[in-house]
């Protein structure tokens, strides 16, 4: 999955205007055998004073189920407009979400943290159960999550 | 248009619908399953304090909910990752992890999306809207067909399917309507077609103070558990972050250090929209309606499956040849038929004219046409659809025929069922349109009950009269399967006054099913034209009892009275749940004449409940034809008669009618009436008719007429 934010290219400073000055990332989200229904996960980008950035991904697309990702609904004010053209599918339990974003140099290594929400109907809602920095040295290192997350992990 | 409506969307959906249904059943044992798990929350314990005593025994809590099913759980981590218990919602004390039943999560995925995601969803919600519209047209048309929105609860009558399609229907279509439009606008809040349900508060932050205890947050101690939604703590890492508190009033964010409420959105109207339609299709926390839902769900498939043999039913076209073709014919049969039976008349009637030298042809009513009016003659074979509306073959016929060119005689025969307070409704409305176009009448028109055979040859004479041949009508609707009885005793009345009457015993090696007031179909030797008796008798009484006039000329009645002990007849039984007593301890009034003594008799007979029930008796001569004299005696020491009056025709110095009778007790009956009794007449037209004319006049002051005891079935009659 390769994905341009085009929304946010335009709106946001962390994604590169000309892809010479950006890198691939890949995030890898991989989720326990919870054996629930499909999570939903939401991945979004705070700088180092907490300050929203942009979201990366939203899976999940029934928006009345947004709330629960209580962090992201925060932090992003709940805009529908913020996920516009990045949202899919629920994440079923033991499944993993791979996605592939642009990232404009300037971001990486600048003291930003990628968060991770996930929430399953009648399960758990986890806002932030993974926080980990936009650093290349953490590059295809796993980081777990304490909710439904068993690994992430950034590959640059 | 209503009923193509109904049949196509439902045999679309009947797939659909099956497995729907057949979860949404396991579902709606949900709320009771839960309810076993989960006592009700009793108020008294603040969420402070609850929250309290949970933080204590964790590191760190991140939220407390009192989930849909009634379990107040507690999401905490204490470092080995994030976990999720039971709470007792009292004391706070942990019961264990907290795991959905995978059972019921398998049953509401199938059900919501019948495992396969946006498509399925979108199936499913495809079907609720046609359950909606099946209820709808299905409630308009049952009320059409027993005549009307007033008359929703009466009796449903007919074939066995369209009996229970339509009291099933009936119990189930409350639930069936609630059950398809909640989830019809479930649908549409799942897919964002309705606008965002939650309200939530401005965002605000903390004060930033040191934290205080949580058991002392004023915020938190205004508020019971068993209002509680769902409590999300706040971060341990921000002070600026604060307790969300979300109550079936509202989301309240409430200031860790001092307690008090920072900001407030109450429930929007949506949301509260929203929460019942979910309490309605869920049955939410009350168990009781939620398995009431479920029944109704379970009649899902059961009304499918009747409702698929009535559409198979109406759908066999009927195999009726015309023995002519039309621009040859000198006869036209047109027929009006919803079931098919009256075709089956109809083939008699062709049948017997072509044997008399006419060239016959048949069409439904529906494609009349010019062609057909070079015939000499129309005959018009009509049945009527509910209260008097067109059948299935007519319903363009009254359109067309203003249209046509010619006028030619035409004679109507109409089929129905005298029970309905609008008997032959639409024939009539054939003859009174006939009438206002000039149509010639080629014979009086006539009303056939309940597909009679002796009527239909009655009149078949009649038209043979009309076209100057003989005309026998022999009509059978189908041979039915019938099983030897033997006579095993008898009993002659009425002999002295030249109108014999037999009571007559039966015996068999097993009797079948039936019921006082039910009737027995006998085949006398040689006919194929059954005549039709009322029982006196109920199988549980052990033997099959009639009464049978001795009708001058008359074969059947003839060859029974000729009958002997020991020798055997022929018969079938037939159902006739439109002539009995109403369940329950209402009085009961009994009026019968001669031999329509006979299944009031047998209703007295099964009265063990002792309820009151008065019977009026008419006969000719007390010492002659007092049919049941020494049962009905005993049967008022017993007291499972109350009163009894008789009348006879010939008495020396008190000669009487039964009407008479009636009309002398007028102020009794009327204290009956009032009493929600129900009247049961039986007995030949002339002496019902005088009885229903005496009952007018009785009723009259109660503000009530016999069509409206009729039409709730406190006024019936057996009448032949």
């Amino acid at each position: 999955m390769k994905l341009a934010l085009p929304l946010l290219a335009a709106t946001a400073a962390f994604v590169a205007p000309l892809i010479a000055e950006a890198r691939q990332v890949t995030f890898e989200t991989t989720l326990k055998a919870y054996g629930g229904n499909g999570a939903y996960v939401a991945l979004y980008l705070l700088d180092g004073a907490g300050k929203y950035k942009g979201t990366l991904w939203m899976a999940g697309d029934k928006t009345k189920f947004y709330r629960h990702l209580s962090d992201w609904t925060r932090a992003s004010g709940g805009r529908l407009a913020e996920v516009d053209g990045i949202t899919g599918a629920s994440v079923g339990s033991g499944k993993t979400l791979k996605i592939t974003v642009d990232i404009a140099d300037a971001l990486i290594d600048a003291g930003y943290k990628v968060h991770v929400d996930t929430s399953v109907e009648d399960g758990a809602d986890n806002p932030s159960e993974v926080v980990a920095p936009l650093v290349a040295s953490a590059s295809g290192k796993p980081v777990a999550g304490d909710g439904y997350v068993k690994s992430f992990k950034a590959t640059f | 248009m209503l009923r193509r409506l109904h049949s196509f969307a439902g045999l679309a959906l009947a797939l659909m619908l099956v497995a729907i249904a057949a979860t949404g059943v396991g579902l709606s044992l949900k709320p009771a399953v839960d309810r076993l798990a989960s006592p009700a929350i009793t108020p008294g314990v603040s969420v402070a304090i609850l929250t309290e005593a949970v933080a204590a025994r964790h590191q760190r809590v991140d939220a407390i909910r009192v989930r849909g099913d009634g379990a107040v759980t507690v999401s905490f981590n204490d470092g080995a990752g994030k976990k999720v218990e039971r709470v007792d919602p009292r004391t706070g004390a942990g019961l264990g992890a907290y795991q959905q039943s995978p059972t019921f999560r398998w049953l509401a995925d199938a059900h919501r999306s019948l495992l396969m995601g946006d498509a399925g969803r979108i199936a499913v919600a495809l079907t609720a809207l046609g359950l909606l519209a099946l209820s709808l047209t299905g409630a308009l048309m049952l009320a059409r067909s027993l005549g009307g929105a007033g008359a929703l609860l009466r009796p449903v009558r007919g074939a066995a399917a369209r009996r229970w399609h339509g009291e099933i229907g009936r119990l189930a279509l409350a639930g069936l309507m609630l059950s398809s439009l909640t989830a019809a606008f479930l649908s549409a809040t799942t897919f964002g077609l309705v606008p965002f349900a939650e309200n939530p508060p401005p965002v605000v932050s903390a004060s930033g103070g040191p934290a205080a205890p949580v058991g002392h947050l004023a915020g938190l101690a205004a508020v019971d558990v068993a209002d509680l939604e769902r409590l999300t703590l706040p971060a341990r890492d921000e002070a600026t972050d604060v307790f969300t508190l979300r109550t079936s009033m509202g989301e309240a964010l409430v200031d860790p250090s001092t307690g008090g409420v920072l900001s407030f959105a109450p429930v929007s109207t949506m949301d509260r929209i929203d929460r019942w339609a979910i309490a309605l299709h869920t049955g939410g926390s009350s168990w009781p309606y939620a398995l009431f839902l479920g029944l109704s769900t379970a009649a899902a498939p059961v009304l499918g499956i009747t409702g698929f043999l009535m559409w198979r039913r109406r759908r066999v076209a009927p195999r009726v040849m015309a023995p002519a073709r039309i621009d040859e014919a000198d006869t036209i049969i047109l027929v009006g038929s919803e079931g098919g039976s009256t075709w089956g008349f109809a083939q008699t009637l062709s049948r017997a004219l072509t044997d008399a030298g006419h060239r016959v042809s048949l069409a439904a009513m529906n494609d009349i046409e010019n062609a057909h009016l070079r015939a000499q003659r129309l005959v018009i074979l009509a049945a009527t659809y509910g209260d008097g509306d067109a059948p299935a073959s007519a319903r363009r016929f009254l359109d067309r025929l203003g249209n046509l060119e010619r006028r030619i005689p035409v004679a109507v025969l109409g089929f129905g069922d005298r029970t309905f307070p609008n008997f032959c409704g639409y024939a009539q409305k054939i003859v009174a349109a006939l009438d206002a176009q000039g149509w010639p009448r080629l014979l009086t028109p006539k009303r056939i009950d309940r597909g009679s055979a002796q009527e239909f040859a009655q009149w078949g004479r009649d038209l043979g009269a009309a076209l100057g041949c003989t005309l026998t009508l022999e009509h059978v609707a189908e041979r039915p399967k019938t099983s030897a009885f033997e006579l095993v005793g008898r009993e002659t009345y009425g002999v002295a006054v030249g109108a014999p009457v037999a009571i007559l015993r039966f015996a068999a090696r097993a009797l079948p099913r039936f019921e006082a007031g039910d009737l027995v179909g006998i085949l006398a030797p040689g006919s194929d034209m059954p005549r039709f008796y009322s029982l006196a008798s109920s199988q549980s009484d052990g033997v099959l009892e009639i009464c049978v006039r001795l009708q001058p000329g008359g074969l059947c009645s003839t060859w029974l009275h000729n009958l002997r002990e020991g020798e055997r007849i022929e018969a079938f039984i037939r159902d006739n749940p439109t002539f009995r007593p109403v369940e329950g301890r209402s009085p009961l009034i009994l009026i019968g004449a001669g031999s329509g003594i006979a299944p009031l008799a047998g209703f007295v007979r099964a009265n063990e409940a002792r309820r009151p029930v008065h019977l009026y008796f008419g006969g000719r001569s007390q010492s002659s034809d007092f049919l049941y004299e020494h049962e009905l005696a005993e049967r008022l020491a017993q007291r499972r008669l109350t009163t009894l009056r008789t009348a006879f025709s010939r008495h020396p110095f008190d000669a009487a009618y039964v009407q008479d009778r009636v009309a002398a007790d007028a102020l009794r009956l009327r204290d009956l009436i009032r009493g929600e009794a129900q009247i049961l007449v039986c007995g030949g037209r002339e002496m019902a008719g005088a009885v229903a004319e005496t009952l007018e006049t009785v009723v009259r002051p109660l503000g009530l007429d016999l069509a409206a005891l009729k039409s709730n079935g406190r006024y019936l009659e057996d009448v032949y």
